[in-house]
């Protein structure tokens, strides 16, 4: 009962609104917080700086090696064009990651989903955009179908997702009708791939995008002075704001000094955001971040989990869809042949990236880091025409690197406790 | 949220408010049974519980503890008996019924998501939103401050990530995820279990705040000192009954294990009702 002393000497608070400021002070006391590990702030807000730290070391190697060609802007803008597709599948791979599961399908749904595209507008000759939307719902119902055996019937992800790519693998046969290739002539579908956005549109949207997000760090920050809690110091914010401002205009200075940004690049780069701003503001991501936490916590607090299970492997395969579109029309075709080493680039992309194959951990723009480090590494080792099978066995070593990074990280976690 | 912090809690000499103060008790259940196949788990045992008031169940294992927690928190519900929820009868078939009714449970496993932060685990599935459906972190960080503030809770940040709190914090956000949903009962499962000296401190310290608010609080513990620190009342079960009540001021620990493990009645046996002194004394009212 001698913990009754320390009481006294709390000031009662008035109502009064500046009392919260007070009352913060009561409550958050940073003494409060137990020593961190290296691991615990690797997991958390630090998690990007050994893969930032990564990418540079292999972008500079490239650079060195290659003679300086690897960061010419011709080149950045090879590597832009070459980004979206594992990029786009890498964000769908995430969302089912954030629930500690796996889709093993993607691959295989994105070319389906190319090929139902590809069959529609050449075959059937409808309309570009019944095509694509026939194609994006294909990819939203395996998802659904997908997500309907993991979340309903308990089935591993692991085993639904790999018979799944088995048996879509055949129905991509029986579609194209024993034709290797289909090429794609129609002009709107291959305009999005090939075009790029004008040079002035593009620098105009991305101040947009840079005005868009200073503002809403600078209305937060005045909201929460006003509610009487925490900041950051004003000189952070507008770290943050300079620092995506000089990222952003500069990618887009570089890529215009070449031929531009590529429309799969800015679908790309809106995607993240998009599923940014789902996943960190809205009531749906709270939960998928809930249910890949502790999915009984989730459901005690009266969380559907298996709404919320279905929906990311939805979303996910509808992510696969629009990736396979885009690699259409990049491509001028669809093939039969799946491409071997888009499955595991995507997931690698991922998990390079920082996002936790148990599940609860990692932001949708760990993926940028990601395919950042396997497109350079996909491109630099093709600028030394380096033949496949090297590019394919570094890609291995990164991949277990990443891979491992996460497992010991959790169990130092684990081992310090709490 | 209530100022009311600083009259009662400052001085513990003064008596806590006079228990069974005549009036209807928050929760009452009379009679309840409940029988897993041909295992008799609880034998028409009543329990009450009164506002203000903090009530430890404690048995041995198996007598019933968690059985009945399982009743009153609609997981288990029992087979016959009835449930009073401020005179009200009540049925409670199932835990979302007992989250509505007010009554909460403070599960051993605290059903925390340890990748969230306080905000986030405190609101999770009931999330305050604002300008086109976005979560408004603001209002829920106010909230998580103020009901925080109430509980006279120190963690290092509403921000923190759980996984990063000590098990005392734990346990408090946990018991204050019930306040945030307006909680009339509040049961506590082992809630000292796996703490430490100072960690447990602070989850007593709780326990008194949560009685302050108002609230009727139970506290399953094994934990005799604890009990003693923090409770008004005791209520034995043993083999599925009820067996005891006793009022803590009157009470050694020594009667409550004695009513625990039955020692008592086999002394009565062994001495054949001879007038031995070992009778309950003081608070003991038995049933």
């Amino acid at each position: 009962m001698s913990d009754m002393v320390e009481k006294k000497k709390e000031v009662p608070t008035s109502s009064a609104p500046g009392s919260q400021l007070a009352v913060g002070a009561a409550v958050e006391v940073p003494s409060y917080m137990p020593r961190r590990t290296l691991g615990q702030m690797l997991r958390g807000e630090l998690g990007f700086v050994p893969v930032l730290l990564t990418l540079l070391v292999i972008m500079a190697y490239f650079y060195f090696d290659s003679g300086g060609i690897f960061l010419k802007a011709e080149n950045i803008s090879n590597l832009a064009g070459q980004i979206p597709v594992i990029g786009i599948l890498g964000l769908g791979v995430i969302m089912v990651l954030l629930l500690g599961e796996i889709d093993l399908s993607i691959a295989v749904v994105s070319t389906l989903c190319a090929v139902i595209m590809a069959v529609l507008s050449e075959r059937a000759g409808a309309p570009a955009w019944v095509a694509i939307m026939a194609a994006l719902l294909s990819g939203a119902l395996i998802g659904f179908i997908n997500g309907f055996f993991i979340a309903v019937l308990r089935v591993p992800s692991f085993i639904v997702t790999l018979a799944g790519s088995i048996g879509y693998a055949g129905l991509l046969l029986y579609l194209l009708q024993g034709q290797a290739t289909l090429i794609i002539s129609n002009s709107f579908i291959l305009a999005i791939a090939g075009t790029f956005l004008p040079n002035t549109l593009s620098i105009i949207l991305a101040a947009l995008v840079v005005l868009l997000y200073a503002a809403g760090l600078i209305f937060n920050y005045v909201r929460r002075k006003r509610a009487g809690l925490r900041t950051a110091s004003v000189l952070w914010l507008i770290a943050q704001v300079v620092i995506v401002a000089v990222l952003v205009e500069g990618v887009v200075i570089v890529l215009n000094n070449y031929v531009g940004v590529p429309y799969p690049t800015a679908i790309f780069f809106g995607l993240i955001a998009v599923f940014w701003l789902i996943m960190t503001k809205t009531r749906f991501g709270r939960h998928v971040y809930a249910v890949g936490g502790s999915s009984e916590a989730a459901r005690r607090a009266g969380i559907s989990v298996v709404g919320i299970r279905i929906a990311c492997f939805t979303l996910c395969s509808t992510l696969a869809a629009v990736g396979g579109i885009l690699a259409a029309s990049r491509g001028l075709s669809v093939a039969s042949q799946i491409p071997p080493t888009l499955l595991l680039n995507a997931i690698a992309a991922a998990v390079i990236g920082g996002v936790s194959l148990f599940g609860g951990h990692g932001s949708v723009w760990a993926i940028v880091l990601g395919v950042l480090i396997i497109g350079s590494l996909e491109n630099g080792l093709a600028l030394r025409s380096a033949p496949t099978e090297v590019t394919l066995m570094v890609e291995g070593v990164v991949l277990l690197i990443a891979v491992t990074a996460d497992a010991l990280i959790r169990r130092a976690q684990m081992r310090t406790g709490r | 949220m209530a100022e009311n912090t600083t009259p009662a809690v400052g001085d513990m000499t003064s008596p806590p408010p006079e228990q069974p103060p005549g009036g209807e008790p928050r929760l009452r259940m009379r009679g309840i049974s409940k029988s897993f196949g041909a295992v008799r788990a609880l034998f028409e045992v009543d329990f009450e519980v009164y506002a203000g008031e903090v009530v430890g169940l404690v048995g041995d294992n198996g007598a019933g503890k968690s059985t009945l927690i399982k009743v009153i928190s609609g997981v288990g519900p029992a087979d016959e008996g009835e449930v009073l929820l401020e005179g009200q009868k009540v049925s409670i078939p199932n835990p979302q019924t007992a989250n509505r009714l007010g009554i909460e449970t403070v599960y051993q496993d605290l059903a925390l998501c340890d990748n969230l932060d306080v905000v986030a685990n405190l609101f999770l599935g009931r999330e305050e939103r604002s300008f086109l459906r976005s979560l408004d972190e603001i209002d829920m960080e106010k909230q998580t401050l103020n009901v925080l503030h109430t509980l006279d809770v120190k963690i290092p940040s509403t921000r923190s990530v759980v996984a990063t709190l000590s098990g005392g914090q734990r346990q408090s956000v946990a018991v204050a995820k019930s306040i945030l949903r307006q909680a009339k009962v509040v049961l506590l499962d082992e809630p000292t279990a796996a703490l430490g000296v100072v960690q447990t401190r602070q989850v007593l310290h709780l326990i008194r705040r949560l009685r302050d608010q108002g609230l009727a609080v139970v506290v399953i513990s094994h934990n005799l000192a604890d009990i003693f620190e923090v409770v008004d009342r005791v209520i034995v079960l043993r083999l599925g009954r009820r067996v005891g009540t006793f009022d803590i001021k009157t009470t050694t620990p020594e009667q409550i294990v004695a009513s625990i493990t039955g020692a008592e009645f086999g002394e009565l046996m062994a001495t054949k009702g001879d007038d031995t002194t070992n009778s309950a004394s003081g608070g003991q009212s038995n049933e």
